[in-house]
C-alpha cells in the first residue's frame, strides 16, 4: 500500500486503543459502508486539559495509525490546543499518507471534534472555534470524486 | 515478520515452476531467432512454438489452428469481447455478461457501452451462481455475444459453462468464457464446454506473467487488437514471446499431468481451512458456492473487521492473502462480486480470500487458522462496531 514506517509502526502498536468508562465526551465518525469508523473517548479534567484519550477504529491501516497518532497528539493538551490539531498535522507526524488514504486523517480530526462537541453539549458549554463536526466525512469526499 | 512465507494468494499469481524455467532458458541463451525469419535459425524456433501450440491445444481439446497466443488473460478477454462485437456489429449491438466478471470483462463491457452497445448483466444468486433461465431471458435477437467467467477469481464459484454455452448456441449467440482461474486446475475442454472463445493466462498455472492464450472456434471472424505483421495467422501482430510461450506449454503439460492429484490436494486443504475457520471464529461466513467452487479458493467475511487491516496483520505473521475491501483496492467501494452476491458493504469490507497452491501444506493451513483467530480477535477488540454489537447497541454510524 506504500505506507511509511511510522504508519506501520502505529498500526502494529496502536497507542491509546480502548475505551474510557464514563468519558467526558465521546464521538463517532465515518460509516461502515465506506469501510472506516472511528470513535474517540476523552477524559477532560476541570482545568480543561485532556487527561486521557482512547480510540476504537474499524478501518484500514491508515485509519488505525491516524487514530493512534491523533490521540497521542491530543493527550495532555488543553481543549483549545486539541482543537488546533489538524489532519495535516496528523499526516505529517506519520511522515505522510498515500493520497487515497488522506481522508483517514480527516476522520481522526473529525472524531476528536465530535468527542469535544459531545463534551460541550453534556456540560452545556460552548467551545470557542468548535463547529458541529460532520459525522460522515465521506459525504463530502464523494462529491469531490464525482 | 515471520521468516517463512505462507503464500495463499495463488489466484493472484503462482510461482514459476523450476521445470518451466528450464524449458525457457534455451530460448534466451541459444534459440533467440525471430520465428518469422526465413533462415533455419528462425524457422527452428517457429517449429518449436508450433509444437507448443499443438500441445496446449491438445490439453484444451482444441486444434492448434484455433489457438492464439496473447500477452495475458486481460488481452484475451479484451480481444474476444471488443473485436468480436465490432466484427459482428451488423448483426446487433447487444452484449450479455454477468455481474461477477473480472474487470477485464466488466470494463470491456463498459467500453462497449460508451461506444453505443447495450450490455445486459445477468445477476447471480447468493452463492454466485447464474440461473440458466435468467441467462436465457437476457438473450435477444440482436445479441451478438455472451461472456461468462468459468471459475470466479474472488469467490471461486464455478458456473455451468456447458449449459450456458448450449443456450447461447440455441439463440445463435457467440459464447466466450474467461477460464483464467480454471485452466490448469480443472479439466477444461473447449468441445465439452461448447464455447466459441476461451481465455486463459499462463501465470495462474505456474508459467511466468506476460503470456496468455485465446481459443477461437473455427469460422468465427474476429481479429486481434494489434495490427502489424502476419503473426498468429494474421490475427494478432507482434513478434511472438517465444520463451514465455514455451514456458506456458510446459507449465500446462505439468498442470494437466498432475491435475487430479493437485485438485484433490487443494480441495482437501480448502475444506479443512473453511470448516476450521467457520467453526472456530464467531460471526463469519463463507462467500461463494460451498461445493461448486475452485479447488483452492476460500473466501470468508469476518464481521466487524476491515480487510486491509486483516491482510497487513496476517502479512506480519508471514501469511500472504487478498481481500475484497475497498481499502485494499484503493477505491471507495468494496468488491463488486461480493456486493453482487448480496453482501452489505460492511461485511464485504471484512472479506479475506485465501487461495491454495500445490505446495501448500496442512501445517500451513493450521498455522493460518491460528493466525486468523488471533488477528480477528485483535481487530475486533479495536472495532467500534464490535463494541456496539457486544453492548447490544445499534451502530451509531450512518449505514445507508
Amino acid at each position: 500500500m506504500g505506507y511509511t514506517a511510522k504508519v506501520m509502526e502505529h498500526f502494529s502498536n496502536p497507542r491509546n486503543m480502548g475505551e474510557i468508562e464514563n468519558p467526558s465526551g465521546v464521538g463517532t465518525v465515518g460509516n461502515a459502508q465506506c469501510g472506516d469508523i472511528m470513535r474517540v473517548y476523552l477524559d477532560i479534567d476541570d482545568q480543561d486539559i485532556v487527561r486521557d484519550v482512547k480510540f476504537k477504529t474499524f478501518g484500514c491501516a491508515a485509519a488505525v495509525a491516524t487514530s493512534s497518532m491523533a490521540t497521542e497528539l491530543v493527550k495532555g493538551k488543553t481543549i483549545q490546543d486539541a482543537l488546533k490539531i489538524t489532519n495535516e498535522a496528523v499526516c505529517e507526524a506519520l511522515d505522510g499518507l498515500p493520497p487515497v488514504k488522506v481522508h483517514c486523517s480527516l476522520l481522526a480530526e473529525e472524531a476528536i471534534h465530535a468527542a469535544l462537541w459531545d463534551y460541550a453539549e453534556k456540560n452545556g458549554i460552548t467551545i470557542e472555534g468548535l463547529e458541529q463536526p460532520k459525522t460522515d466525512i465521506h459525504e463530502e469526499e464523494e462529491e469531490e470524486v464525482y | 515478520m515471520q521468516d517463512k512465507i505462507i503464500y495463499l494468494d495463488n489466484a493472484a499469481t503462482t510461482a514459476v515452476a523450476p521445470e518451466v524455467i528450464q524449458e525457457m532458458l534455451p530460448y534466451f541463451e541459444r534459440y533467440w531467432g525471430n520465428p518469422s525469419s526465413l533462415y533455419d535459425f528462425g524457422q527452428q524456433v517457429r517449429a518449436d512454438i508450433t509444437d507448443a501450440r499443438t500441445r496446449i491445444a491438445a490439453n484444451l481439446g482444441a486444434s492448434a489452428d484455433n489457438l492464439y497466443f496473447t500477452s495475458c488473460g486481460t488481452e484475451s478477454n479484451n480481444w474476444a469481447i471488443k473485436e468480436t462485437m465490432f466484427a459482428y456489429q451488423n448483426k446487433g449491438r447487444h452484449f450479455v455478461t454477468s455481474s461477477i466478471e473480472h474487470h477485464a470483462t466488466s470494463h470491456s463491457a463498459e467500453w462497449l457501452e460508451k461506444r453505443g452497445c447495450e450490455v445486459s448483466y445477468v445477476k447471480v444468486d447468493h452463492n454466485g451462481l447464474i440461473n440458466l433461465e435468467d441467462f436465457r431471458a437476457a438473450l435477444r435477437p440482436d445479441t451478438v455475444m455472451a461472456s461468462i467467467i468459468h471459475g470466479n477469481n474472488e469467490i471461486g464459484t464455478i458456473q455451468p459453462i456447458a449449459e450456458l454455452a448450449a443456450i447461447a448456441r440455441e439463440h445463435k449467440v457467440l459464447f466466450h468464457t474467461d477460464a483464467v482461474q480454471t485452466v490448469g486446475h480443472l479439466p477444461v475442454n473447449v468441445e465439452d464446454l461448447g464455447v466459441d472463445f476461451l481465455s486463459a493466462s499462463g501465470h495462474k498455472f505456474y508459467a511466468p506473467k506476460g503470456v496468455g492464450l485465446l481459443y477461437i472456434r473455427k469460422g468465427v471472424k474476429t481479429k486481434g487488437l494489434l495490427d502489424g505483421g502476419a503473426q498468429e495467422r494474421k490475427r494478432r501482430a507482434g513478434t511472438e514471446n517465444v520463451p514465455y510461450i514455451m514456458g506456458m506449454a510446459r507449465a500446462l503439460d505439468l498442470s494437466i499431468e498432475h491435475l487430479s492429484e493437485r485438485a484433490a490436494h487443494a480441495t482437501k486443504l480448502r475444506n479443512h481451512l473453511i470448516s476450521r475457520v467457520l467453526s472456530e471464529v464467531d460471526h463469519c461466513r463463507l462467500n461463494g458456492h460451498p461445493t461448486l467452487r475452485l479447488p483452492g479458493n476460500a473466501n470468508i467475511s469476518f464481521e466487524f473487521v476491515e480487510g486491509e487491516s486483516l491482510l497487513l496483520m496476517l502479512e506480519q505473521k508471514g501469511i500472504l492473502a487478498s481481500s475484497g475491501s475497498a481499502c485494499a483496492s484503493g477505491s471507495l467501494d468494496p468488491s463488486h462480486v461480493l456486493l453482487a452476491i448480496g453482501l452489505s458493504h460492511e461485511i464485504a469490507h471484512g472479506s479475506l480470500r485465501l487461495t491454495i497452491g500445490h505446495e501448500t501444506t496442512q501445517a500451513d493451513i493450521d498455522y493460518t487458522v491460528e493466525a486468523i483467530k488471533e488477528v480477528v480477535a485483535q481487530l475486533r477488540e479495536m472495532s467500534p462496531l464490535y463494541e456496539d454489537f457486544i453492548a447490544g447497541r445499534k451502530a451509531v454510524s450512518a449505514i445507508k
